[in-house]
């Protein structure tokens, strides 16, 4: 028994989903293009601000992209869909794999778009730092697939848009993705350190300098992940009932 | 009944129980299924019907009791892919077509069927290339079957089956399921109808608020609730006195009227209007299965009602 079939028409199906598609990419972009091109030669935190708001925006983008993965999730359950594959011999481990995969090929295409974008306004980093960036977007995302699953799992279909709306915002103010950082220290700035989001925008300045995050971004990320992986898997588990 | 009492079973339950908070949805219930038969379970809306397919599916987990499905636990067989179901209620995920979503869940199976086959045999092949959001309830309902069939269990469970389909539909739901049965296959179905059941099933497990309250060959199942109930005011008369009458299975109290569940309605009133001739304010009537099923328990939801309960046990296990 092999689960490539399978995976090919999950993410098959993700995809031909295109409204949900376009609007998940559109908005970074737009918002890129709309900030940046006014502020192309400005510096910020250090770093241009085109590579700068490049980064936020990928982090924008994909933990969209990774998170609203739930809002699919939670549209299997109220189908029935989620209850029916649990009498096939589908492997938890295949389902969460699939429900990854799709996210992250999401993920990645926002990342395309937005280097794309960036080019265009004349970003230029050497093929070590563009994949230092990405490398690094696509680790620190691990904690938003999962969280994604999560709310897939937990919250009833009609409540996931603005869980994954909500979610998106608080990581990404917090986080520093919109331009501007609301703390540069003391306690404020320790919470904002500790979360993954904020990794996720300083990948563009960390990519600049050479080498990846500070011992402390790895930790982070390593910490959410680690807590977050058994909630799925609970989530997963205990998600049997009738919707 | 015991598990090792029953080797080469389908399917065994022993004291399975399950409760809701306060409603006791499966009731300590005993059944054991030999592989190649099909079995009706038939009861009225809340009789546990669903919640037993569930359990012996390994989607609810049993409050107590075991379930041995070829030996193996549920999970064991399930993962195992010797179970097929189609669940009561679902409908399918969008943006792919009918084959490719069938193509997607036997992907998932050691041994499938054929997608072609299973389409054919479902009827599901004239809109096989159509987007599953673009069906009609009947056809959504037909390839949910597809999905179950195409698994090739050696046990299906199909839960209420037939409730969206029309009656070309349900013949043809029918045709396909008896062809499976003809394989060798178990099948076990839940219905209320106890036509469905009747004309489709070797053998009837008739179910009410929770328990198994008459198990045989169909054919005896039908007789006992497609027959008539006699209702008349009687306050001092028996229970176990109006059991005994001629054509009467259960006889049960509400206040002062005392309700008869007859196979032989004629000579049920005969005896009863010759043993009590104060019985007044008589009505016969055609008892339809939900009326049956309420005559068949008897009050059984409460439990201090144990002489009720225990006439008609004794009823059942001499019949």
């Amino acid at each position: 028994m092999t689960s490539a079939t399978y995976l090919r028409y999950e993410v098959l199906r993700n995809f031909r989903n295109w409204r949900f598609l376009i609007l998940t990419l559109a908005f970074p972009l737009v918002l890129y293009f709309a900030v940046a091109s006014e502020n192309r030669h400005a510096m910020f935190n250090g770093t241009a601000f085109p590579v700068y708001f490049m980064a936020a925006m990928a982090t924008l983008g994909t933990m969209a992209s990774v998170i609203s993965g739930g809002a699919i999730i939670a549209a299997d359950r109220a189908a029935g869909w989620t209850r029916q594959m649990r009498i096939t011999p589908l492997r938890a481990s295949t389902y969460l794999r699939a429900k990854m995969l799709c996210g992250y090929l999401r993920a990645l295409l926002a990342i395309a778009l937005l280097a794309l974008a960036g080019t265009l306004l004349g970003v230029r980093l050497s093929a070590g730092q563009w994949l230092t960036v990405v490398g690094l977007l696509l680790v620190g995302l691990i904690p938003f697939a999962v969280l994604g699953i999560v709310i897939g799992h937990l919250i009833g279909a009609d409540a996931t848009a603005p869980a994954v709306g909500g979610i998106v915002t608080l990581f990404c103010l917090l986080g520093g993705v919109y331009g501007f950082q609301i703390a540069h220290s003391g306690p404020m700035f320790e919470i904002i350190k500790a979360l993954p989001s904020y990794w996720l925008v300083q990948a563009g300045k960390v990519a600049l300098r050479g080498g990846g995050w500070p011992a402390e971004g790895w930790i982070v990320i390593a910490v959410w992940t680690a807590a977050l992986v058994p909630l799925a898997v609970l989530a997963y588990r205990r998600d049997t009932s009738r919707a | 009944m015991d598990i090792g009492n029953a080797p080469g079973a389908a399917i065994v339950l022993s004291h399975l129980s399950k409760s809701y908070g306060p409603v006791r949805a499966v009731r300590s219930i005993d059944l054991s299924i030999a592989p190649g038969e099909t079995v009706a379970l038939l009861g009225p809306n809340g009789a546990g019907k669903s919640t037993t397919i569930d359990m012996v599916l390994g989607l609810t987990k049993p409050d107590s009791g075991r379930i041995s499905l070829f030996g193996m636990s549920p999970a064991r067989a399930v993962a195992a892919g010797v179970v097929g179901g189609m669940l009561q209620t679902g409908s399918l995920i969008d943006h792919l077509t009918v084959r490719e979503l069938v193509t997607m869940v036997a992907s998932l199976y050691p041994r499938p069927l054929g997608v072609d086959e299973a389409l054919q045999q479902t009827g599901a092949s004239g809109f096989a290339n159509r987007p599953t959001n673009r069906l009609s309830g009947g056809q959504t309902q037909r390839v949910r079957f597809a999905i179950a069939l195409v698994a090739n269990p050696d046990l299906l469970l199909l839960d209420e089956p037939t409730a969206a389909l029309d009656v070309e539909g349900r013949r043809e739901f029918w045709a396909s399921t008896r062809s499976v049965a003809a394989q060798g296959k178990t099948v076990i179905f839940a219905t209320h109808y106890l036509e469905e059941a009747d004309a489709y099933a070797d053998r009837i497990v008739l179910m009410a608020r929770g328990r198994i309250v008459a198990d045989g060959p169909a054919t005896e199942i039908k007789a006992r609730v497609g027959g008539r109930t006699i209702r008349a005011t009687l306050p001092d008369a028996g229970l176990a006195q109006l059991t005994a009458l001629p054509g009467v299975i259960t006889a049960d109290r509400h206040g002062d009227a005392v309700i008869l569940t007859c196979t032989d309605s004629d000579a049920a009133l005969r005896g009863l209007l010759g043993r009590f001739p104060e019985a007044r304010d008589i009505e016969v009537h055609g008892s339809g299965l939900e009326e049956a099923f309420l005559a068949l328990t008897a009050d059984d939801d409460h439990d201090d009602h144990v002489q009720d309960d225990h006439v008609q046990d004794e009823e059942l296990e001499t019949r």
